[in-house]
This record gives C-alpha cells, sequence and structure tokens, in this order.
C-alpha cells in the first residue's frame, strides 16, 4: 500500500527545507522530493546575505519575520548556519544616487518600518573606512549580516529530517495530479507519492508543476556570476551594495572577498548548468576597484553561478494555488529569496496546517501572471533588483 | 576576436605533436603554454641544456630537442607564458599573457595539459621542506643542482628515475623510502605481457633501480606507518620497514605516488569523466582518437590517462590526423598506424599500474591527517561530513571548504573523492567530483576589470605589452 503522508514538497533548496521543517514542528509528515540535491542550486549557490535593506515594499513584512528566526537560528536548526552579524549598507555615489536612498528612507518610514537608515558621508567612512572618496553617502540596515548559504540549507535538511521528514534526492518529479482527495507526484523513475497537500518549491524549475495545476507562469532561469578573491586584509565589516551599479561584496572571516550583484552568466536549466561571461563579469570586478580602490590588489581565486528562478516582476509567488485546493506555491524568489527562506517556510506550514496566516502575502499571488490580474512591477514599490 | 582553427594548450611532447601535425596540414594553430619555453614537464629547458646535463637526464630526455626544434619549425603560434584561465562552451579561450587577459576562438581545442603528481596526504606532509619528487626533477632540469640531503618516499617509475639522474649527477640521494608492498609484485608479475616494447621499458626500469643499488643509496622496501617529523619544519621521516622501525634525518623529502591526468580543462568543459580503478583516478571518456564527450574537443597525452611521453607524442599527432581526416583530408593508413604504434607502447602500463598503485595508507588517510592545504581540512573532517550526510565532493566543499582555495582542488580533489567514497562504503566510481569553475589559475581581479574579451586583437595575442 501506498504511504499517504500529509505534505509532498517539491524541491529541497532552502524554501522547500525550511517549509518541510516548520510543518514537521506542527505535526506534520513530510516527504521532500528533490531531483538533484539539497541546495544543488539557488539555495547553496547564492552569496549568503541576510539583508533586509532595499527590498521591495510587499516583502518587508515576510523579511521581518524571517529575520526574527535568523536572530536565533542556532535554536531553530541547531546549527549557527555561519551567520555573522553586519550591517547592510548600500553606497551612494554621487549625490542624484543620495537623493534616491533618501526617498526610499522616507517612503519605508512612512510604511511604519525604522530599520532603513541614511548614512552621511562622515558616518558611511565611519562604517567603511576603505570606500572611495568619491561616495556620498548611502542607505543601511545596521542589525543583520551573512550566512553560509550550504552550511544553513544542509542544516534545515538535517533538522527536518531529524524531526521525521523524509527526504528523496536525485528524484525528479514528473508528473502532479489530484486523485480523490490526495495528490499524487509521479517522479521520473516511476515511483509515485502520495500526500494531502502539495507544496511547489522549485524554484527555476516551479513551471513545470505551476503548469499541470493549470496556472503556468513566467519562470527565468538566470545565473548570477559571483567572484571570489585571495584573503586580504581585513577592509570591510559591512555587507556592501551599490545604489545605481550592480554589486554586493562582503568580506568573510577568512579575509576573502564574495562579490557578486546579479550580473548574470548563461543558465542552462535543462543540463543544470550554468556558464560564467567574462565580459559581464569585467564590470563587476570594475565596480569593486572603482568602489574599494584597496581591490586593486585583490586576486581572483574562483568564480561562480548557480541557476535561479527570475520572475517577471522581480518578486516570488508565494500562497495557494489558484486552482486547486491544497496545493501550494513558494517559488521564483528572483535572486533575492535566502534571507526569506526561515520565514517563508513558517508562514507556508501555517498555510497549509491552519489553512490561514497573518502575514501579508496576498501581493505574491499566482494570479498576478492570469489573464487581466498581470501586471509590471513598478517603481513605486521598491527595488526587487537586489541579490542576496 | 582571433579565430583559429586548432588551438592546444600545453608545450609537452602531445601538445607539441599536435600542434605540429595540425600546421602540417595547413590548419591556423595556436599553443598556448605557461612555461617560459618548450618541453612541458618531461622535456624542461631541453632546448638549451648543456651537454653536462643532457648526459646527467639520459637519452629519452634529449631526445625531446628534436621535438622541440620540430615544433619551433612547425608554424604553429607559439605563446610561452600563457595561462589559459577558461574556455567556454564555443570554444573560446580565454588567457593572461604579460599582464593582459586577452580572448581567441578556436574549431578544434586539444588539450593537453598533462598530468598532476598524486596528491600524498601523511603526517607532516605539509610542513616546510617537503616538496614532491616532480619538484626536484623541475630544480635539477630548470636549474641543474638540488639539495644533495634529499630522501624520496613513495612509489613510482619516478622516484627510481629523479634517483638515477642524481647519482649521475654526483649527487646521490640520502634514502629511497619506497611503499610498495612486496606481494605487489608477483600480482604484477602477472599482468605482464613481454613484447620488446615491454622488455625495453623493464630494462631501463631494473637499469635505474640497480644504480641506485651500486651507488650504495639505503633503499627501505614495503615502508609502511610514515610519518614526517619535525617542529616548524620537516625534520626527519619515521616508518616501519623490515620489521623494524626507522628514522632518518634530512634536509630535504620528496613524496610521490605517480601522477594522474590533470583534469582541469576537462572538468571545466563538463565533459565525461569515469573512475579508472587501475591507475586509481578519473580519466576522461574518450573515443579511439582522444575526442570528449563535447565535440571538438580533444585530449591527449597524460591528460588522458597515464601512458607516458612516447605515448603522449603518438595521440598528439593522433588527434590533429583526426581533425584533418574529419575536415576532408586524405589520412591514407597514417592514423591506422599509428593505432597500431598507440597500442604496442601501452602494453607495459597493466604492469605498471599494479606494481605503483598508490600506497593504501595515501588513499585511505588518518583522521588527523590534513588532506585539503589550502583551507586546513583534515580527513577526519571529511569523514565527519560524511557520517552527517553530505552525499559528495561538492557539497564537502560547499560545507567545508576544501577545494575552494587557490589550487581548486588540484592537491585535494582525488584524496577527498577516495575519503569520501570509502566512508560511503563504496568506490568513487559512480562519485561525483568538484565542479571546476574558472579562473583555472588566479587571476588578478583588476586584470578581469581591463579585460577585453572578443574584442581582443591580433597584436595582443601576439604578446605585445598593451599597457599603459
Amino acid at each position: 500500500m501506498t504511504e499517504v503522508v500529509d505534505l509532498v514538497v517539491i524541491g529541497g533548496g532552502i524554501h522547500g527545507c525550511s517549509a518541510a521543517l516548520h510543518a514537521a514542528m506542527r505535526g506534520l509528515s513530510v516527504i521532500v522530493i528533490e531531483k538533484d540535491s539539497v541546495a544543488r542550486h539557488a539555495s547553496g549557490v547564492n552569496a549568503g546575505g541576510v539583508r533586509r535593506l532595499g527590498r521591495h515594499f510587499a516583502e518587508i513584512p515576510i523579511s521581518q519575520r524571517s529575520m526574527e528566526l535568523w536572530n536565533d537560528i542556532e535554536a531553530l536548526v541547531d546549527d549557527d548556519c555561519g551567520f555573522t552579524r553586519a550591517p547592510v549598507i548600500n553606497v551612494a555615489e554621487n549625490e542624484a544616487e543620495f537623493e534616491t536612498v533618501e526617498n526610499r528612507a522616507a517612503k519605508v518610514r512612512a510604511l511604519g518600518y525604522e530599520h532603513e537608515v541614511i548614512l552621511d558621508q562622515t558616518q558611511l567612512r565611519e562604517y567603511l573606512p576603505a570606500v572611495s572618496h568619491h561616495c556620498v553617502g548611502g542607505i543601511a540596515t545596521i542589525d543583520e549580516g551573512f550566512a553560509l548559504p550550504y552550511q544553513t540549507t544542509f542544516a534545515f535538511q538535517r533538522k527536518a529530517r531529524s524531526l521525521g521528514v523524509k527526504f528523496r534526492e536525485g528524484q525528479a518529479a514528473a508528473r502532479v495530479w489530484r486523485q480523490g482527495p490526495d495528490w499524487k507526484v509521479e517522479c521520473l523513475d516511476g515511483e509515485i507519492f502520495t500526500g494531502r497537500f502539495l507544496l511547489n518549491c522549485a524554484g527555476a524549475w516551479a513551471d513545470n508543476v505551476a503548469s499541470q495545476l493549470g496556472e503556468p507562469v513566467p519562470v527565468e532561469a538566470v545565473a548570477p556570476m559571483m567572484i571570489v578573491t585571495n584573503p586580504m586584509p581585513r577592509f570591510c565589516d559591512v555587507v556592501v551594495g551599490a545604489t545605481a551599479r550592480p554589486l554586493s561584496l562582503k568580506q568573510m572571516r577568512n579575509g576573502t572577498v564574495v562579490i557578486g550583484g546579479g550580473r548574470l552568466g548563461r543558465a542552462e536549466p535543462s543540463t543544470n548548468a550554468s556558464e560564467m561571461l567574462f565580459e559581464q563579469l569585467r564590470l563587476t570586478a570594475e565596480t569593486a576597484i572603482s568602489m574599494f580602490p584597496i581591490m586593486a590588489s585583490a586576486t581572483i581565486i574562483r568564480t561562480w553561478s548557480g541557476i535561479e528562478g527570475m520572475m517577471s516582476d522581480g518578486i516570488p509567488v508565494i500562497g495557494r494555488s489558484s486552482t486547486q485546493e491544497n496545493a501550494f506555491h513558494a517559488f521564483g524568489f528572483s535572486t533575492h529569496g535566502f534571507q526569506m527562506g526561515p520565514g517563508v517556510g513558517a508562514i507556508m506550514a501555517e498555510l497549509i496546517a491552519t489553512g490561514a496566516t497573518d502575514v501579508p502575502i496576498e501581493p505574491f499571488s499566482i494570479t498576478r501572471f492570469s489573464g487581466s490580474h498581470a501586471r509590471k512591477n513598478d517603481a513605486q514599490n521598491g527595488s526587487a533588483l537586489e541579490m542576496d | 576576436m582571433t579565430h583559429y582553427d586548432v588551438a592546444v594548450v600545453g608545450a609537452g611532447p602531445a601538445g607539441m605533436s599536435a600542434a605540429i601535425e595540425s600546421a602540417r596540414w595547413g590548419f591556423s594553430t595556436v599553443l598556448f603554454d605557461e612555461q617560459a619555453a618548450p618541453g612541458g614537464q618531461i622535456y624542461r629547458a631541453v632546448e638549451h641544456a648543456s651537454p653536462q646535463m643532457l648526459g646527467v637526464l639520459g637519452d629519452d630526455y634529449a631526445s625531446g630537442k628534436s621535438l622541440v626544434a620540430e615544433f619551433r619549425d612547425s608554424g604553429a603560434v607559439y605563446l610561452p607564458g600563457a595561462t589559459v584561465w577558461n574556455i567556454g562552451s564555443e570554444l573560446q579561450i580565454n588567457f593572461s599573457r604579460l599582464g593582459t587577459s586577452s580572448e581567441v576562438s578556436a574549431g578544434s581545442l586539444i588539450v593537453a595539459s598533462g598530468a598532476v603528481e598524486r596528491p600524498t596526504p601523511m603526517p607532516g606532509w605539509t610542513l616546510p621542506g617537503v616538496v614532491t619528487a616532480g619538484a626536484c626533477q623541475i630544480l635539477l632540469k630548470a636549474h641543474g643542482l638540488i639539495d644533495d640531503n634529499v630522501i624520496f618516499i613513495g612509489s613510482g617509475p619516478l622516484l627510481w628515475l629523479i634517483s638515477s639522474q642524481m647519482i649521475v649527477a654526483g649527487r646521490k640521494p640520502t634514502a629511497i623510502v619506497e611503499t610498495v608492498p612486496l606481494a605487489r609484485y608477483g600480482v604484477a608479475l602477472r599482468k605482464l605481457s613481454l613484447d620488446l616494447t615491454a622488455i625495453k621499458y623493464l630494462r631501463k626500469g631494473a637499469a635505474m633501480m640497480w644504480a641506485a643499488k651500486r651507488a650504495g643509496v639505503p633503499i627501505y622496501r614495503d615502508a609502511r606507518e610514515i610519518a614526517i617529523e619535525g617542529t616548524g619544519r620537516a625534520e626527519a621521516v619515521s616508518f616501519h620497514a623490515n620489521g623494524q622501525y626507522h628514522r632518518l634525518e634530512a634536509s630535504l623529502f620528496a613524496l610521490h605516488q605517480g601522477v594522474v591526468p590533470n583534469q582541469q580543462i576537462t572538468r571545466l568543459l563538463q565533459c565525461e569523466h569515469e573512475w579508472n580503478q587501475h591507475q586509481r583516478c578519473f580519466v576522461p571518456v574518450l573515443d579511439s582518437y582522444g575526442e570528449e564527450s563535447v565535440s571538438n574537443v580533444f585530449v591527449v597525452g597524460d591528460g588522458a590517462g597515464i601512458g607516458g611521453a612516447k605515448v603522449a607524442a603518438l595521440q598528439g599527432r593522433r588527434a590533429a590526423k583526426r581533425i584533418a581526416q574529419r575536415a576532408g583530408e586524405e589520412v591514407g593508413t597514417e592514423l591506422a598506424d599509428l593505432q597500431t604504434r598507440l597500442s604496442r607502447e601501452m602494453t607495459i602500463r597493466p604492469f605498471l599500474e599494479t606494481l605503483y598503485a598508490p600506497s593504501a595508507a595515501v588513499v585511505a588517510p588518518a583522521d588527523t591527517t590534513t588532506v585539503c592545504r589550502c583551507e586546513e581540512m583534515t580527513a577526519g573532517q571529511i569523514r565527519q561530513a560524511v557520517d552527517i550526510g553530505v552525499p559528495g565532493p561538492n557539497q564537502v566543499k560547499s560545507l567545508l571548504r576544501s577545494g575552494m582555495g587557490p589550487c581548486q582542488g588540484r592537491m585535494c580533489g582525488l584524496a577527498v573523492a577516495e575519503i569520501i567514497a570509502q566512508r560511503q562504503g563504496g568506490s568513487p566510481c559512480g562519485a561525483d567530483y568538484y565542479r571546476i569553475r574558472p579562473p583555472l589559475k588566479p587571476l588578478p581581479l583588476s586584470e578581469l576589470a581591463s579585460f577585453n574579451g572578443a574584442s581582443t586583437d591580433s597584436s595582443q595575442v601576439q604578446g605585445a605589452p598593451s599597457h599603459d
């Protein structure tokens, strides 16, 4: 007889693992199906930013909820996840950019949030003595930081496993359908899993599932590129972003500097491959050096990229299926989902187990991509172009 | 962007032969090599070697001189001092030369980047004063000098070769500590097929061993429980052999457990690889002409599986002839002739691979032994990661950072793969290997920032410094 579990999760990234963990904590039986291995893609290869700064306005409540979990992450998953406290600052390189961040801060305050603050040039230099002299200020969130993505996602998996969650890695979900009250998921190898609830956390591959539920969505597979350098003398205790140019830069505990920011390589989701495009990455190197002159003496040890799911409006799909009962989505985090992982997992588990959540997730409904609901992201909603 | 019909990486016997043959068929050909002069590791500095040095290094080494000359005259564009740091899926080759990075494209790629010495994790191997036997040979060939107080430790033909060369040079090694178990000889002899080529190799090997014995070099066989000792610097090696404990002091300790294919380029290109249990390493999956699963990519020489210099040269020729044949050239029986000569040269391999399989201690180091030198990870830490459910080398890399340092796993990759597989109760056959990411060698950030990519013109390729 086929075992029927409460919840089948498709996708073993941080969102799938976190949702599985939180569902198990609520007493649900869970199976996670992962086509490769846990954290193989976006969740294992992102730059690890644990950042509320610069979020799309709709994401702020989720990001806040997630931050509460990050603040005590070891209590949740029995692992410190390499979480290092550091301020996050987006640097303004000229007066026009400074005006942009001031406007942003005013809007965030108007929404009732106090976590984003403006830094003038003096304050900026206090936090970032090595920043180039042309930089005039910035916008910051002080109480956040960065973590180690693979270690974090693996910790969620291990904790979930310890609570009875089963993981089937190397099994790709091929076909999904309803049979009576249950969900059936057939894998490429023919094995079928049965659950009362279905959760689609398949990232860049999530449309395979959504389409079968009758609600296709535009998920583009993208491959943000990252650089890591040799260990440098300590010059930066801040997670740094830019205002107008794509950049994220942080110095790790061992002195190496991780530089990203969203310039894209070539993604091949059908083969899991991604390829670096150095003519693009060249610009990232240039930006890093112009913002931190000390980086002119750095040496690249490695570059990497991984496949992430990008929505056309730059924010994820979170919530119920619009077509099917007992089916849910959490995918398309558009290169900035890592920080939200703990919180989104908790929200999805709450939604599945109790039928409701207090967190406002309407803006993330999958219906926004269906017919007349389709709309474009607009600048009023804040920036969704940042990445982890 | 400059385009070449054929691009070759590496100027050892395989790469030079491939470039010579490619140019002979009229293909525009470029050869990239990190060294300042052609020859690779085996014929390093052979061009200007003194008669005395040629005498020390022997006839096989001296034979490289004519190959280098032929390569110099071949008409292939030769770019010494060029570090290839990335190869794109369309065979765009990014390389650094004279402090500037450029790009060329190629119709076919011939990878001739040779072998690397097998990682030899053992107690004390990270101490200053410990080197590899290969490093000693580089010193000998490039500078004609070597510490006269060196102990060779491990197994493989190279140990005996360099010892005999040092003896001729009048600087005999302090000792040879060989790890080949005595029982191995019987097993290996059963793998021996005695044809003329094999007998030639055997004679050479026996002569090298006899030279060491005749010169009075202390030779310890079947050494076990080897540890390099010292505080801050290697001072002595301790081991058990002939039922006794030994401790020998020296100033330099040279380790060797054979050589394995350098996989960095073929892994970067996501070519298929398989575990070769005889050679105890991963080898690229190739067709009978040396072509990869990725079309128009050929692997020749030791990078295709260890075969030595003669095999390498033949494989280089074969790849270029195959490209010519594919381009519609009439190659006649040339390809078939090469295949016959290649199989003849390979008959000694099963014997050598069996006899000189890496020592058990090196493929299964103790928990406290450092395996990843860049990030200082021990075998025990890797085993612990497996015990908590980490599935393979890439996840070990993500979790522990092993393989993330400047060497990009060249020094630890095989050892890590073996340790994980053993802990999981299997062999590395089914196991993954580190995904290799560019740059293949460290690249200054500022050099990438000023990288011109596809707009590179040929004047830069020719090496004209374009710096301001």
